[in-house]
């Protein structure tokens, strides 16, 4: 129950946080996004705040190497640099231009009923299991090989 | 390059940001996972992901903070330009591209440059190139693009 409280918090700060630094916004993002236009320097304040906040608090929390109730951390545990994530990162970085959205600020718009942010999310949504589907493929083809 | 000081809002950037640094340290220490949108959303697609609650309880709080943030500060400045069609695009290729490069702004972006993860330092300059280079194509060269 309580890890069902924390991580509901932890949602609710990061969806706040989103909407006060305008992330939520595609419009702002796209401005930021836009280097050739009117450019709007805002995100990477956020961004500088955001890792500025968390760098400090993980590094301390994983030096102490589990949470508060003792459990241990569960951090990634890869470490190559492979095809998979210069793709995958590209074809991101691709979709966040067309539309402006990437996943934390697309979900917190679905919470303002925006018929827009929810055909994005569902369309990502569909993205993420059309990937589950080509990675279980992929994967049950090497089992086989 | 010609910065638009009218939409600048350094002050709101900088709160938000830390708000969502600690959300992240809140995960971290609670939870003991890393806050990467993509990785918690997608999780709820793999049957094997290891847990599903957590996941849903992220989601809500997410869908949740508009009410609390339109109860206290009022309602935000939303603007999607994009149509149906584009909309469909961008989601498709997000959805697809933030699984199969293992995260987002949040995961690699906040999360991972935090910890100074060497694969999120690369996954970082190259969604964020991909995205300049994006828009620069779509607002720029682009005959049909308006704004």
């Amino acid at each position: 129950m309580g890890a069902l409280i924390s991580s509901f918090i932890a949602g609710l700060i990061f969806g706040v946080g989103l909407l006060v630094s305008g992330m939520a916004n595609p419009a702002k993002v796209l401005g930021f996004l836009d280097l050739a236009g009117a450019w709007d320097p805002s995100l990477a304040l956020v961004m500088g705040g955001a890792i500025g906040v968390a760098s400090v608090a993980f590094a301390f929390i994983i030096r102490r190497g589990r949470t508060l109730s003792g459990a241990p951390l569960q951090l990634p545990t890869a470490t190559q640099i492979d095809r998979r994530l210069v793709v995958g990162s590209l074809m991101f970085g691709v979709g966040w231009g067309l539309a402006g959205f990437c996943p934390g600020p697309a979900i917190v718009a679905v919470g303002l009923m925006q018929t827009k942010a929810v055909i994005f999310t569902l369309a990502m949504l569909a993205g993420m299991a059309i990937f589950e589907w080509l990675d279980a493929r992929r994967a049950a083809a090497i089992r086989g090989r | 390059m010609t910065i638009d000081w009218v939409s600048f809002t350094p002050w709101a950037a900088l709160s938000g940001g830390l708000l969502i640094g600690s959300a992240a340290a809140v995960f971290l220490l609670f939870n003991g996972r890393i806050a990467g949108i993509s990785g918690v959303i997608g999780g709820l697609l793999k049957p094997s992901a290891g847990g599903i609650g957590w996941r849903i309880a992220f989601a809500a709080g997410l869908l949740a903070a508009p009410l609390l943030y339109r109860a206290s500060v009022g309602m935000p400045d939303i603007r999607i330009d994009a149509g149906t069609p584009l909309l469909i695009a961008a989601g498709l290729i997000v959805g697809i591209g933030t699984r199969y490069g293992s995260g987002c702004t949040s995961g690699h972006g906040v999360c991972g440059l935090s910890r100074l993860s060497t694969r999120s330092m690369v996954a970082v300059p190259v969604f964020m190139m991909a995205g300049f280079a994006t828009v620069y194509v779509v607002r720029h060269l682009l005959p049909l693009s308006g704004a």
